[in-house]
């Protein structure tokens, strides 16, 4: 009989889990869309900047189709005032959601898997300051501390200008204030693995630190990794979502969900429509991730008895 | 019990020094990297040369980050008073800042705003508790069923929408649409109903997305704990199955839910900012929010103070409970 590896077991679990796949599949479209916005709201026939004020109510600044405005050459409607059109603001907006989403998660994983493994493989004084470090982090207000540091950045750095600048310091400073999240269960595992049998074989072999640090716990901290890993993307799009609704993530002209909601406030009641586009468009995303990530950590999860 | 206590007491007096260290790094340091100068963005957009010296002579800001971060924390116990530019402003203890901008000390008009914002998070928190872990409990005994489905799409759905989305919907559609509730906030002195109409539709919506949350987490953890040797010990001695849940497995459920609640709580109490914009409740959120769009950097760091403050609070009454219900932290 041949054994099954790790990973092998997994995806067979996941293939069974049709909840989790229509997520990946989501997940996936997405990605393209996100990739592929110019060319998808070229082949809708729309620019997201372009105004459309012949389609706008002059009186009320209202859209004048029903549902928004929806039509043939408007698939989601128009925005209110100016006309420009919703289907390709909201796919250019999951541009910035994913962006920010995976490039905080990436900063996240890479900084809490570093100190998790050292504070877990060193102990002692490294472990105690990494440790207090993470229980301090995860006790402060995040989103008032993520708010507060967004706005005190300043407007140009590193060459970057308006809309680039925003996008970058939201991705640091969200992935900073994620890493203690991966970096406890990197630590606690790495503590519980560090005098495992297969480690001590390696120390007698005459393996140095490092090898054994990344050759033979770090594969093994694989799988919780990726699972808190897929966990984080969409709490950290609902955060990216949440700044820009508040003003302080992208500026305008640059489109993000949570932006349009924030005009889409002084407009629920003439216009509803304009808000329930980028609301979907948030619920979808973060939901099938959600999904994808429940599902992956119940595959990758050896107690799981499914 | 003592020694636990004074442990976790000296804990919190590090930690509230390395915050107000921390936030002072944030709001001092990162603009002086920047090239911003500070005094300008304290005075305002229009300010005349004379009056930023004047603040910058005021705050000390020529002087060491350390020597600010002092006469800061000496302000909320003694008061402060500024000096500078021919006059003086003072500024009675507790001493939180004062905006030179707005002309008004930061301490009064938080404790202005913190009843709507205590107001709002505990009525949630109830909501949210009896909801949100009843649905999780259930789900965990009835693993599988009809029942435990339904609420975990219910609770996945929950965790995946924005609460300012859910709050736009729910004001459109059972305000302005069926018209069976004002959304319109009423202070409590004015009129006990009308403060209690205006708050419902915040309270269910925030408390939504958090029984969502606790649903997930107490279905995970009572479906640990049901499979614990314990757990069977209990059985096996004859005890009925309500009593092994209530005196066995709920004790043990309810301490990861209490850090939980302590840390939500916590950083609610220091301004929903999410809910109070949506609804334009004039809690701290909204005040920390507009100071950020008005460059108000005094408020922002009293509020940003004020939050941590409540977080550090209820994690320290959280410790306590612990010890409380679990018998093994006291006495490790």
């Amino acid at each position: 009989m041949q054994g099954r590896s790790l990973g092998r077991i997994a995806w067979e679990r996941l293939k069974r889990d049709k909840l989790a796949l229509t997520g990946g599949v989501v997940v996936l479209v997405l990605v393209l869309v996100a990739i592929f916005a110019p060319f998808i709201a070229d082949l809708a026939g729309q620019d997201p900047d372009a105004y459309h004020e012949n389609l706008i109510d002059p009186l009320f600044g209202t859209p004048t189709g029903s549902l928004g405005g929806i039509s043939g050459d408007h698939l989601l409607g128009v925005e209110p005032v100016n006309g420009r059109d919703l289907f390709a603001r909201v796919v250019y907006g999951a541009r910035i959601s994913l962006l920010v989403g995976f490039l905080s998660a990436m900063v996240a994983v890479v900084l809490g898997t570093v100190l998790g493994i050292l504070a877990g493989f060193f102990g002692g004084w490294v472990d105690a300051v990494v440790s207090r470090v993470m229980d301090g982090l995860l006790a402060f207000p995040q989103l008032l501390f993520i708010i507060a540091l967004v706005s005190v950045m300043p407007n140009h750095m590193l060459g970057l200008t308006g809309t680039g600048v925003r996008v970058f310091v939201m991705i640091l400073v969200i992935g900073f204030f994620g890493w203690p999240y991966i970096g406890r269960v990197v630590r606690g595992q790495t503590l519980s693995m560090r005098e495992r049998e297969y480690v001590e074989a390696a120390r007698s072999l005459g393996a140095g630190r490092f090898y054994i640090l990344f050759k033979e716990l770090l594969p093994n901290l694989v799988a919780p990794i990726i699972v808190y890993t897929t966990m984080m993307i969409p709490t950290n799009i609902l955060t990216e979502a949440a700044l820009s609704f508040l003003g302080v993530g992208v500026k305008p002209p640059t489109s993000s969900w949570g932006q349009m909601l924030s005009t889409a406030i002084d407009y629920y009641e003439s216009d509803p429509m304009f808000m329930v586009v980028p609301g979907v468009a948030i619920f979808i995303t973060v939901l099938a991730f959600n999904l994808f990530g429940d599902g992956v950590r119940d595959a990758l999860d050896p107690k799981g008895s499914r | 019990m003592l020694a636990y206590l004074i442990r976790r007491l000296l804990a919190a007096a590090v930690m509230l020094v390395v915050i107000i260290v921390v936030v002072f790094s944030i709001f001092f340091l990162i603009p002086k990297w920047a090239g911003v100068d500070i005094a300008t963005s304290f005075v305002g957009k229009q300010a005349d040369p004379a009056s930023v010296e004047g603040v910058r002579e005021k705050l000390g800001l020529a002087d060491p980050i350390y020597a600010q971060v002092w006469e800061f924390f000496k302000g909320i116990f003694v008061g402060r008073t500024y000096s500078g530019g021919g006059d003086v402003t003072q500024c009675a203890a507790p001493c939180f800042g004062y905006s030179f901008r707005s002309e008004q000390a930061v301490w009064p008009v938080l404790t202005d705003r913190f009843p709507v914002t205590l107001g709002l998070a505990l009525g949630a928190a109830v909501l949210w508790l009896v909801f949100g872990v009843a649905a999780g409990v259930l789900s965990a005994l009835k693993r599988g069923s009809i029942w435990d489905r339904g609420a975990m799409v219910v609770a996945l759905s929950g965790v995946s929408l924005p609460i300012y989305f859910t709050g736009m919907l729910s004001v459109a559609v059972l305000d302005i649409g069926l018209g069976w509730v004002d959304a319109q906030y009423v202070p409590l002195d004015e009129s006990f109903t009308g403060w209690f109409g205006g708050m419902l539709l915040p309270w269910v919506t925030l408390a939504f997305l958090y029984a969502a949350m606790y649903a997930r987490i107490t279905r995970a953890t009572m479906m640990e704990i049901l499979g614990e040797d314990y757990i069977r010990t209990a059985r096996a001695k004859g005890l009925r199955e309500p009593v092994v849940i209530r005196k066995h497995a709920m004790r043990s459920t309810m301490t990861p839910l209490l850090t939980m609640l302590g840390m939500d709580l916590g950083a609610l109490i220091g301004g929903a900012i999410l809910t109070e914009t949506t609804f334009s409740l004039p809690g701290l959120g909204q005040k920390v929010l507009d100071a950020i769009k008005n460059q108000d950097l005094p408020f922002i760091l009293g509020v940003t103070l004020i939050t941590s403050l409540a977080v550090l609070v209820a994690n320290l009454v959280v410790d306590i409970l612990y010890a409380v219900i679990d018998p093994r932290v006291r006495l490790a």
